[in-house]
């Protein structure tokens, strides 16, 4: 089946481009891959009817956001990770800081494995119940958004206007009064 | 069709390598890079979890999660410039004046 096919592949570039960018020690590197894991992601939505959450992904993600990153990237000039020092002052190459680490990794592993485990229901294809066929309509998407979340809506336009006026104050150089 | 879980599947292979990133690498931008690939991961879920109810409801948190994540991002980079302004380094060991 083809849409199996797709989802499978899809789901497999964005798992491996992800443990890509975390496995990089060039932080220029790992934000190229991110995109490419934000274009798989993308891909994942538009089989789950939702191509409006897709391109908002694109654009928005994998478009300013990564530009963001990729700017900082080359204006800070980013230096790589360098391997000699990560083995020296890694606070999990000390034994006991890595003893406790892995046993948070293994609870958060064994927390989501129980999770997904003892779900019901996960076994029927998405869509498959009554109902839901309309999600993909973008327009009753708009409906809803500025109706029922209309406050939400415009609590984010805050959010943003105060994110943009932190970040200007943040990056400013200090003693700087213009 | 894809069974929900394995969407959710997915989800939690992407959220398990975003914890992983922010603990294993010393480099602020990678560390703000991982918390993006957990916030994705919870938008997967949210996404797959509302086509199986049949509601709007998962695509419009994710919207509002996507618009979190870019105030998020703007503040996030302005502290790595300024803290990278004062010590010159991007290795968050640098960086312990607060730490007992």
């Amino acid at each position: 089946m083809p849409e199996t096919l797709v989802f499978y592949v899809l789901s497999g570039v964005a798992i491996a481009t992800s443990a890509l960018v975390i496995g990089q020690r060039n932080p220029m590197y790992s934000v190229l891959l991110l995109v490419a894991s934000f274009g798989a992601l993308a891909g994942l939505y538009i089989q789950l009817d939702a191509p409006f959450v897709a391109v908002a992904q694109i654009i928005i993600y994998a478009g300013a956001v990564m530009v963001l990153f990729l700017f900082v990237v080359m204006l800070l000039n980013a230096p790589r990770e360098d391997a000699a020092e990560w083995d020296r002052t890694h606070p999990l190459r000390q034994p006991a800081f890595a003893r406790f680490g892995g046993l948070l990794a293994l609870v958060l592993v064994l927390q989501l494995a129980w999770a997904l485990l003892s779900a019901t229901g996960v076994d029927a294809p998405v869509a498959s119940r009554a109902g839901s066929e309309v999600v993909g309509s973008v327009r009753a998407l708009g409906r809803t958004l500025f109706t029922d979340y209309v406050f939400a809506f415009e609590a984010t336009s805050i959010l943003i206007l105060v994110a943009m006026v932190g970040a200007v104050v943040l990056a400013r150089r200090e003693g700087d009064q213009s | 069709m894809i069974p929900l879980g394995h969407y959710l599947i997915v989800s939690a292979i992407l959220f398990a390598i975003g914890a992983a990133g922010v603990f294993l690498r010393r480099n602020l931008i990678t560390i703000l890079l991982s918390i993006e690939i957990m916030l994705n991961a919870v938008n997967l879920s949210f996404v797959a979890f509302g086509r199986q109810l049949g509601s709007f409801d998962g695509q419009i948190i994710t919207f509002f999660v996507i618009a979190v994540a870019a105030a998020e991002a703007a503040v996030g980079l302005a502290i790595v410039i300024g803290l990278y302004r004062h010590r010159e380094s991007l290795n968050p060991d640098a960086f312990t004046l607060l730490k007992w």
